[in-house]
């Protein structure tokens, strides 16, 4: 596949989860944060979301099958959940989340237990497109990318790279 | 969105830095990834950064606390704070740090995901010298490093 149409693909993706609500303007911050410095920045903040947030809703699965719900602990854990998700562009989650927390002010457990299952769902399919953003750890070569890139205002070339990684191994030159 | 503390309590000179020094920043917030977010965002604006998971750490950090062991305080030039921690809350460490005859004239500067205006009037009226809204953008603190400076020269 040629690298123009790679281009083309991959921001359409970018896109679409934009349009979608997947993601919001946070995320377009989170990777211009990201430099030849800092290489693997978004990969790393994003891998620490994953982390902290499901160890959030291990914790908020077991706060509602107690007997005694502590709505109050449940609530500054949704409070955490939503400030992570908020921080890298995670809307939907983000705004799940807002709802979550008002079915925790009202103790509502049958609004909480519903809530939990959508943040479950949604938090679910953002990490699914986010892990397939991130196939390839790629450190110097996304710098590299992203100066011989045109037209494509962002360091964020994660399948292009994917490309030309295969195209310096066989011995090839990239294109310009 | 940056809100601003009135022009009253300027920075005293044992707190200015040598032009071209790099700016010590503590980083107080009990959420990782707004850590690692502000820890990045300050060191692209040329700042040193030493990041407190909780307003105690950040009290032993500055010397304030019950736990500073002695000849480790460093020295700081701005506070930048979560609002909302468990245990101590960014308003009362703010309060503790004004209290203090030694970092009174330091610069704290309060985050918080929540826009409520009694918030940041409340924290504005206790010295804090801004209050932004998370998340925080790169724009957001090249303006608070700009203030910084300023205050410094």
């Amino acid at each position: 596949m040629d690298l123009v149409q790679l281009q083309r693909q991959l921001v359409d993706y970018r896109t679409s989860l934009y349009h979608e609500g997947f993601l919001d303007e946070q995320f377009t911050q989170l990777q211009s944060l990201q430099d030849e410095n800092n290489p693997d920045f978004v990969v790393e903040v994003v891998s620490l979301f994953f982390k902290d947030s499901e160890r959030l809703l291990n914790e908020l699965s077991k706060a509602l099958e107690q007997q005694i719900i502590d709505f109050k602990r449940m609530d500054a854990q949704v409070h955490q959940l939503k400030g992570s998700s908020s921080s890298i562009g995670a809307h939907r989650v983000q705004k799940l989340c807002i709802v979550f927390r008002n079915y925790c002010e009202a103790q509502n457990v049958e609004g909480c237990l519903k809530c939990l299952q959508q943040v479950k769902h949604e938090y679910g399919s953002i990490k699914t497109k986010l892990e397939s953003m991130f196939q390839v750890n790629l450190g110097p070569i996304l710098y590299q990318c992203s100066k011989l890139v045109s037209g494509i205002d962002s360091p964020f070339c994660f399948f292009e790279c994917q490309l030309e990684q295969q195209i310096l191994n066989a011995g090839g030159s990239i294109p310009v | 969105m940056l809100s601003c503390g009135g022009g009253s309590g300027g920075c005293s000179k044992e707190m200015a830095v040598e032009l071209g020094d790099e700016p010590h920043v503590l980083a107080v917030d009990d959420n990782l990834i707004d850590r690692k977010l502000v820890e990045r965002l300050l060191k692209n604006s040329s700042c040193k950064v030493t990041t407190a998971e909780n307003a105690l750490r950040a009290l032993d950090y500055l010397g304030l606390g019950n736990d500073t062991l002695e000849g480790t305080v460093s020295e700081v030039n701005m506070i930048i704070t979560d609002y909302c921690m468990p245990g101590m809350t960014g308003y009362e460490l703010l309060k503790k740090i004004k209290e203090s005859s030694v970092l009174k004239e330091v610069p704290v500067v309060i985050m918080s995901s929540e826009n409520i205006p009694t918030r940041i009037s409340q924290c504005l009226e206790e010295g804090a010298k801004m209050f932004m809204l998370k998340p925080l953008k790169q724009s957001d603190v090249k303006q608070l490093k700009w203030h910084l400076m300023k205050c410094r020269n």
